[in-house]
């Protein structure tokens, strides 16, 4: 595909700012954790834009290995989130101050 | 404007769309599926950039295992209405404001210094992407992070057992 | 002219320095061995020191026949500062041997008659351990007396001068805790070392203005600097010889500073005997003959000594006349041939004076020796009647005074010995012929009666109660009845003390010997003059006046008569009062009561020092610099000023510095706390913010 390697770039660029916004915005832990995933994911089609650019198989590579790591960070971070629903009863994060000082 | 310049275009606007959407839905099982359309979308995109084997690992792991697993909790819990914040007001102006900063740098980044935009892409090579190409430097030059990958997964399942079975434990 | 100086060994003088040596040997001796050794060692040594210090001088003496000018010795330099030079130098010369002769040989008698009181004294007042230091004392005193003779400079005679001082304080307060009240012997001491003080004063000042003048403190280099400048020094000499004068008459006992010398028979009688009859009374008549050369320039004072001289010679005479201790009689004597011997030097004539210094050494010596001797033989009889009555004899109500002449009488039984030699001393002190004092006397007498009319009365008259005393006090001791039962039962003392009480008596008799008048023209006539002229000179022979001896002589006999008349005829008993208070009344009380001259100084100075004393002490002193300001000034200004460093400065300031830190950092935790809001989206908000800026930074800097 002929896009400019630039548009791909800058599309990722802006699917990370939302995946920021959202981390920063909702309340919910769950769709938090969801922009989280939205982040990763714009990194890895920064990734494979550059991979074709450059013509690196490299790239691939490295998103082979984020997305296997975004699995396992997944699982460890919602049994998490379950965890803490058993003790609080709710989902929010706002409800997670105790650390504050 | 050529026909990858409009395919890719529709493509991206649907995915920023499915990322909004996300944003703004109140449930949660909604948000989680906008999500999936937008994994779903990516993935199109990385079919078009001769990432084969890239895409449908998208989709089978990130779509179809780590989502699913997302909306398995989701519903596990109960999630699906979430109250508006009432709380840290000041924080959404300020959180806009900044998102929108970022924004025009990332645009001055890419866009307005990349400089030769319509600069004529190099021809892949045949297989570049496939499979084959990939495995083939995986388990070669980059053999040992793939062991290392392996220990992680099994780390986080290890993990993810321990720090759900907690409650049990205490009161068995 | 100057001696010659040798200072190696030649002509025998070489061991001059060893006159002061060996007392001074003797003391080491029996500072070291002496308690341990025994009374008899420490009488052997300190005597036998004393013997050879007379050898010594006797050594000198026979030098002096080959080179009659003298030498000078040195034995080290003391000071030399700037012009200052004080060496310590031994001058032998015709008077200084006259007086290390006199002093070292009557001194050996005293010593030896010592041994034997002291032995007594000590057991009786209690303490038999102070034997030692008593020699001790005696030897230091015979050294520093020594020192004062050979000096060759004012400075080494101070020292010397200051020396006999403090040896005289010493012996006075031998017995300190005994006496008047507990203290009475020590308060007579100190008064001897003041009155002395005020001597010395004088003595000083003389010293400082000699240096100043004559640019020398040494004899020889000031008497020839005075006579080069002749007539224009008499103003000098005449303030330095007045000086002078006030430092004799502290020392020598003169008006007005002679009270010292009554109250120091407290001492032991071989120290009055030895101090202050002998030697350190005499010191003040020996600086004065030392100094004729500047008396010779300054004739003013030279009438001044002379007329003080002679004052004190009467003064003391009336005195001597109503005193009923056996030793005050004497004491009241003495000063009173002071006042010969100063009026002496004071008219010029120096060869009467020192002869008559020699030959009352004699007498005056033998007198207080024979007095305790008198003294101890009336306590053996108060001590053999009580250890056989079993009871204290005469006790009417007082304590036994075996000093008092009141309670003696009819001695001349029981102590013959003593007696006679008595006599000899009294009659050679009244100046009857041929005995010694008649010489030396009437040869003072016929230089006054030619030179100084005002002064011949007055020392003539003296002469009469002179007489006359001396028989009260012989009809009074040893003739008539025993007036007390001790006096009745009195033993005789042992040879130790006898002996050299005949020693001094033929000394009494044949010591006019040694400067006879030419009137019978033998080849003895003068000795003592002409020994004296290699010094002295110019010398005034004296010449014999046969109408001033007779008269002298008439008084004298005059005046025994009427002690006879009055003591002698009707023996008195102890109660009945003085047969010349029944004569003369009030007087006599005068003269008991040495014209309330004690009491005099005591209402003019004593008791004033002791209100400018109570005055400094206690309101300066004490109220003032004590309670006002040190405690009102130095004691608020000091809490003050802590108060200020504590209260302002070290609690705000340094305190505050430290307290406003801890505070500091609480007040900024507190405000940095509030960042740790405990939300994890306002973390990752801040995160946010972090990487917004980091890429802005980065992107501007890459694009300029």
């Amino acid at each position: 595909m002929n896009v400019p390697t630039s548009y791909l770039v800058a599309l990722s660029g802006i699917l990370f700012t939302l995946g920021v916004l959202g981390v920063l915005l909702r309340r919910n832990a769950l769709v938090v954790f969801m922009s989280i995933e939205l982040m990763m994911n714009s990194a890895n089609l920064a990734f494979i834009a550059f991979a074709r650019d450059l013509q690196a198989v490299e790239g691939q590579i490295f998103v082979f290995f984020t997305i296997a790591v975004a699995a396992a960070e997944v699982a460890v971070g919602l049994a998490l989130v379950v965890a803490i629903f058993k003790a609080r009863h709710s989902l929010d994060i706002d409800q997670v101050n105790t650390l504050s000082g | 404007m050529s026909s990858d310049m409009m395919l890719f275009l529709s493509l991206a606007a649907v995915a920023v769309g499915a990322a909004l959407a996300m944003l703004f839905s109140r449930n949660a099982v909604y948000a989680a599926l906008f999500l999936v359309i937008n994994f779903l979308t990516i993935a199109a995109i990385y079919l078009l950039l001769h990432a084969a084997f890239i895409a449908v690992i998208q989709v089978s792991v990130y779509a179809g295992a780590i989502m699913v697993l997302f909306l398995f909790v989701i519903m596990l819990l109960g999630a699906e209405k979430v109250e508006r914040s009432s709380r840290e007001l000041w924080q959404r102006p300020a959180v806009l404001a900044l998102g929108a900063v970022l924004i025009a740098e990332l645009a001055y980044a890419f866009i307005g210094r990349a400089g030769s935009a319509e600069k004529a892409l190099a021809a892949v090579p045949e297989g570049f992407g496939s499979p084959q190409s990939v495995g083939a430097l995986l388990y070669s030059r980059y053999l040992i992070p793939f062991e290392v990958i392996s220990i992680l997964l099994l780390v986080s399942m290890v993990g993810a057992i321990i720090i759900a079975r907690d409650d049990r434990k205490e009161r068995g | 002219m100057l001696l010659s100086e040798s200072t190696a060994g030649g002509n025998g003088f070489g061991v001059a320095p060893l006159v002061i040596a060996f007392p001074l040997l003797g003391l080491l001796i029996n500072l070291v061995f002496g308690r341990r050794r025994g009374e008899r060692f420490v009488g052997i040594v300190a005597t036998g020191a004393v013997v050879m210090a007379f050898g010594i001088a006797l050594l000198q003496a026979l030098a002096l026949q080959g080179a009659p000018e003298g030498a000078r010795v040195t034995i080290a330099e003391w000071i030399r500062v700037g012009e200052l030079r004080v060496p310590w130098a031994v001058q032998v010369d015709t008077l200084s041997v006259t007086m290390m002769l006199m002093v070292s040989g009557v001194s050996s008698l005293i010593h030896l008659y010592a041994v034997g009181y002291m032995r007594e004294d000590v057991r009786f007042q209690g303490d038999p351990a102070r034997f030692t230091r008593f020699f001790l004392y005696f030897n230091l005193f015979v050294a520093a007396m020594m020192v004062l003779v050979t000096a060759d400079n004012y400075l080494m005679l101070f020292v010397g001068w200051e020396g006999v001082g403090l040896c005289s304080y010493l012996l006075i307060g031998f017995w300190f805790e005994k006496g008047k009240d507990g203290i009475g012997n020590a308060v007579a001491g100190k008064k001897a070392f003041i009155t002395n003080r005020i001597g010395d004063f004088g003595f000083l000042l003389a010293i400082f203005l000699t240096f100043w003048s004559f640019g020398s403190l040494e004899f020889d280099q000031v008497f020839d600097t005075a006579q080069r400048m002749g007539p224009a020094a008499t103003g000098t000499a005449t303030w330095i010889t007045l000086f002078l004068l006030l430092g004799a008459a502290g020392k020598s006992a003169q008006i007005p500073l002679f009270v010292w010398l009554p109250d120091a028979m407290a001492g032991p009688t071989p120290v009055s005997a030895l101090i202050h009859a002998a030697t350190m009374v005499t010191a003040g008549i020996y600086m004065i003959a030392r100094n004729h050369v500047l008396f010779a320039l300054a004739p003013a004072s030279a009438n001044i000594v002379a007329l003080i001289g002679g004052a004190t010679a009467l003064f003391a005479a009336t005195i001597a006349v109503g005193q009923f201790d056996i030793k005050r009689v004497l004491a009241y004597s003495t000063i009173s041939q002071l006042g010969f011997m100063v009026a002496a030097v004071g008219l010029g004539a120096y060869v009467a004076g020192m002869f008559h210094l020699l030959t009352h050494a004699f007498f005056k010596a033998l007198l207080f020796l024979s007095a305790g001797s008198v003294i101890q033989g009336v306590e053996h009889g108060h001590h053999h009647l009580a250890s056989r009555l079993g009871h204290a004899p005469d006790s009417h109500g007082e304590p036994f005074d075996p000093q008092d002449m009141r309670n003696m009488g009819g001695l001349r039984h029981r102590m013959r010995i003593t007696f006679w030699v008595y006599v000899i001393g009294a009659a050679a002190l009244a100046g009857l012929p041929p005995l010694a004092g008649f010489f030396s006397k009437d040869e003072i007498l016929a230089e006054a009666s030619a030179n100084n009319l005002p002064v011949y009365l007055m020392l003539a008259v003296a002469a009469f109660f002179t007489a006359f005393y001396m028989g009260r006090q012989v009809l009074m001791v040893f003739f008539g009845a025993p007036r007390s039962e001790a006096a009745g039962h009195a033993v005789e003392n042992p040879p130790l003390m006898t002996v050299p009480l005949i020693a001094l008596a033929a000394l009494s008799v044949i010591g006019g010997g040694l400067n006879l008048p030419d009137v019978f023209h033998l080849p003895l006539a003068h000795r003592l003059t002409e020994w004296l002229e290699h010094t002295l000179k110019p010398v005034h022979v004296a010449e014999f006046n046969p109408l001033i001896a007779g008269l002298s002589t008439g008084v004298a006999l005059l005046a025994i008569g009427f002690a006879v008349q009055l003591y002698g005829r009707r023996p008195t008993s102890a109660a009945e009062p003085d047969p010349l208070a029944r004569l003369i009344g009030p007087v006599f009380t005068a003269l008991n009561r040495k014209w309330w001259i004690d009491e005099f100084y005591d209402w003019l100075i004593v008791r004033r020092y002791v209100a400018l004393a109570g005055f400094l002490g206690e309101a300066l002193d004490g109220r003032f610099w004590h309670d006002w300001f040190h405690d009102t000034i130095l004691g608020a200004g000091f809490t003050r000023g802590a108060r200020w460093l504590s209260e302002g400065f070290d609690l705000p300031v340094i305190d505050g510095a430290a307290n406003g830190l801890a505070r500091l950092t609480r007040s900024m935790a507190g405000r940095v706390r509030q960042l740790e809001t405990g939300y994890v989206r306002t973390y990752a908000a801040s995160l946010f913010l972090g990487v917004v800026l980091l890429l802005g930074y980065f992107l501007i800097r890459s694009s300029f």
